[in-house]
């Protein structure tokens, strides 16, 4: 458009209105505020992901070249680090811990999504005395500190000789009892029409069928936000497994590493952020094919992750 | 109650009680992993802790009742007191810097512009690994000795790093990790943007018309229409910083140190419980930890009948 070039960006309403150079002031105002913004949001972004990004490329330099640079980009590229942190921990194998982690996270994944979306059913869809008070009770344990009930559980668990094995992280995902996940999924279920379980039950139906074949097909994006963030979550988990997991070939990647950087001298960073970052890769793999589930999931649910 | 007028259908009375038993029964049954977990995951351990914290245990010999004891020493405990001080900073530095960034980037995204939904998700990214024991480990790298961080201070004119760099300066661990809480801005973000696209624009446009500039637009009409998410936001993440343990864990070298500086509440706890095995001791611990993160909820709960704004059909 050739008007572009002739009228300046007015800054106050000129007195006759024309309409073109309006608009073409306009729309460059909107195209500097646009540069301006992704300029700011850019920049931002660097910093934010100066970390990771640094994380990730130190793994490919050279131990004594990691701490003291700022630089991201390594001066010699190999992938030595990658060969150490594969090697294993004394004696057992890389694959080892990731097998763990593997078999706890889908494990959890499966306990969650069964036990979560059964109570979650109860608490939307299911009239019964005392569904208020317990509702009450299951948002309360999303405010309880935990550690108030780590110790008696360790004293049982102890007593069942249940450390050193996966019961004792497992049994409470089998048992609903990461609210956060029912109350996501309550919250979805909310969100069905009711007329849905009205016809079903009027055509004879009762609890089991409703959701069998009504409810689970159409809560189908809450499960696989709680999916998602059960099975990184499970991954991520350090404490559990600190407390329950005694012996090495039990470990899982979290407690492997920790126990890596403890055995290894403090200047061998470049084996320890290869290991970090195979530590993350389920993580990161997760996120570029889910974000948009996690920030949903974040954005209606208030979910922490 | 008057007595109805139309004495009701025997067999319509009968369906509906059973019909309203059979949901009984079928409440019951689908609540039922719940309802164990909850009993014997939640409620019967708490009462247990509760007892225990009266006794003197070690996991070999039996309970030995001891009153209030433990909580009588807990006051004269240098690392109980320390422990408190370094979590209630964290607490009360990190929380309200996380949220009021949190605030301000969503503030500046909150605008249908292209690319906004890629930035959201970037800037999320560090919420979901932050907790891990990988990033607290890179953290550490970053911010030990003659680091990155260090030579980052050194090229804007800071002092000279110490001995150890920010890991080894007790007066510099504290900020170090609430820069990494800080990281994490993320979720909060997330949030609040799903809460600022629900404020409707007409409010601004008539703000605009009554002359309103941008300061009063936000204290008038932002927060007071964000309210229930800033709630709901600092409740969440207030009750979470009370609970870090992970990144202190690893960063200190499971140790809580330089000089108790990361000696935060539940890292003491870890170690009263499962390093020396005083479980009564821990249990107390716990349960001031339940009544102090309790008063913090009540509290908020209390005071937000003052500052948060349920507009119409919002719950």
């Amino acid at each position: 458009m050739s008007a572009s070039t002739t009228i300046p960006a007015p800054t106050t309403r000129p007195t006759p209105p024309d309409s073109t150079a309006l608009r073409t002031a306009a729309r460059r105002r909107r195209g500097l505020r646009s540069t301006l913004f992704h300029l700011g949001a850019l920049a931002l972004l660097a910093v934010i992901l100066y970390p990771a990004v640094w994380m990730l490329m130190s793994t490919f330099k050279p131990s004594h070249e990691i701490v003291g640079s700022i630089s991201p980009i390594p001066s010699t590229f190999s992938l030595d680090n990658y060969a150490t942190a594969l090697g294993g921990i004394g004696g057992i194998s890389f694959w080892t811990f990731v097998t763990n982690s593997l078999i706890l996270a889908v494990a959890s994944v499966v306990g969650v999504l069964v036990s979560c979306s059964l109570t979650a059913y109860a608490f939307a869809r299911v009239q019964f005395p005392g569904r208020q008070a317990f509702f009450v009770c299951m948002i309360g344990t999303m405010l309880l500190p935990f550690h108030v009930v780590i110790i008696p559980q360790y004293i049982v668990f102890n007593d069942l000789g249940l450390v050193n094995t996966y019961w004792p992280l497992l049994l409470g995902k089998f048992l609903a009892a990461d609210a956060f996940f029912v109350f996501l999924m309550i919250q979805f279920m909310r969100g069905l029409p009711g007329e849905l379980d009205e016809a079903a039950r009027i055509d004879g139906a009762g609890h089991p069928r409703i959701f069998f074949s009504i409810m689970l097909p159409l809560m189908q994006p809450a499960l696989v936000t709680s999916a998602i963030f059960a099975f990184i979550w499970s991954w991520n988990d350090f404490f559990g497994p600190l407390l329950y997991l005694k012996s090495p070939n039990m470990y899982t990647m979290p407690i492997a590493l920790r126990a890596y950087v403890d055995q290894t001298s403090t200047s061998d960073y470049g084996a320890q952020m290869a290991m970090a970052v195979l530590a993350l890769l389920p993580v990161m793999l997760f996120f570029f094919a889910f974000q948009r589930h996690l920030v949903g999931g974040v954005a209606t649910q208030g979910l922490k992750g | 109650m008057a007595a109805p007028a139309v004495t009701p259908d025997p067999g319509r009375v009968r369906a509906t009680r059973r019909t309203k038993r059979a949901d009984a029964r079928a409440g019951y049954a689908f609540l039922s992993p719940w309802l164990i977990g909850f009993f014997a995951l939640t409620a019967g351990p708490m009462i247990a802790s509760l007892y225990l914290s009266f006794t003197d245990y070690d996991l070999f010999s039996s309970p030995q009742w001891t009153g209030i004891e433990n909580y009588q020493r807990l006051l004269d405990d240098p690392n109980f007191v320390q422990a408190a001080k370094v979590t209630l900073t964290y607490v009360l530095v990190g929380t309200p810097v996380k949220l009021i960034g949190a605030l301000a980037v969503a503030m500046l995204l909150n605008s249908p512009r292209r690319g906004q939904g890629f930035y959201r998700s970037a800037y999320y990214l560090p919420s979901l690994i932050g907790g891990s024991v990988s990033i607290a480990i890179v953290w550490k790298a970053m911010f030990i000795d003659d680091g990155v961080v260090a030579r980052i201070t050194d090229l804007l004119g800071g002092a000279p790093a110490a001995q150890g760099g920010w890991v080894g300066d007790p007066g510099k661990t504290m900020p170090m990790l609430v820069l990494l809480t800080v990281w994490q801005f993320g979720a909060p973000m997330v949030i609040f943007l799903a809460g600022l696209k629900q404020v409707p624009t007409e409010l601004y446009e008539a703000a605009e018309v009554d002359g309103a500039g941008a300061i009063r637009k936000f204290w008038r009409i932002t927060v007071p229409m964000l309210s229930p998410v800033l709630f709901f936001n600092l409740l969440l993440e207030t009750i979470h910083a009370f609970q870090i343990f992970n990144s202190a864990f690893i960063i200190s070298g499971g140790t809580g140190g330089p000089a108790r500086s990361t000696l935060f509440y539940t890292l003491y706890l870890y170690f009263r419980g499962f390093r020396d095995f005083q479980m009564g001791y821990a249990s107390a611990m716990a349960w001031v930890l339940v009544v102090v993160v309790g008063l913090v909820t009540l509290v908020l709960f209390r005071t937000s009948k003052a500052w948060v704004h349920y507009s119409g059909g919002n719950r």
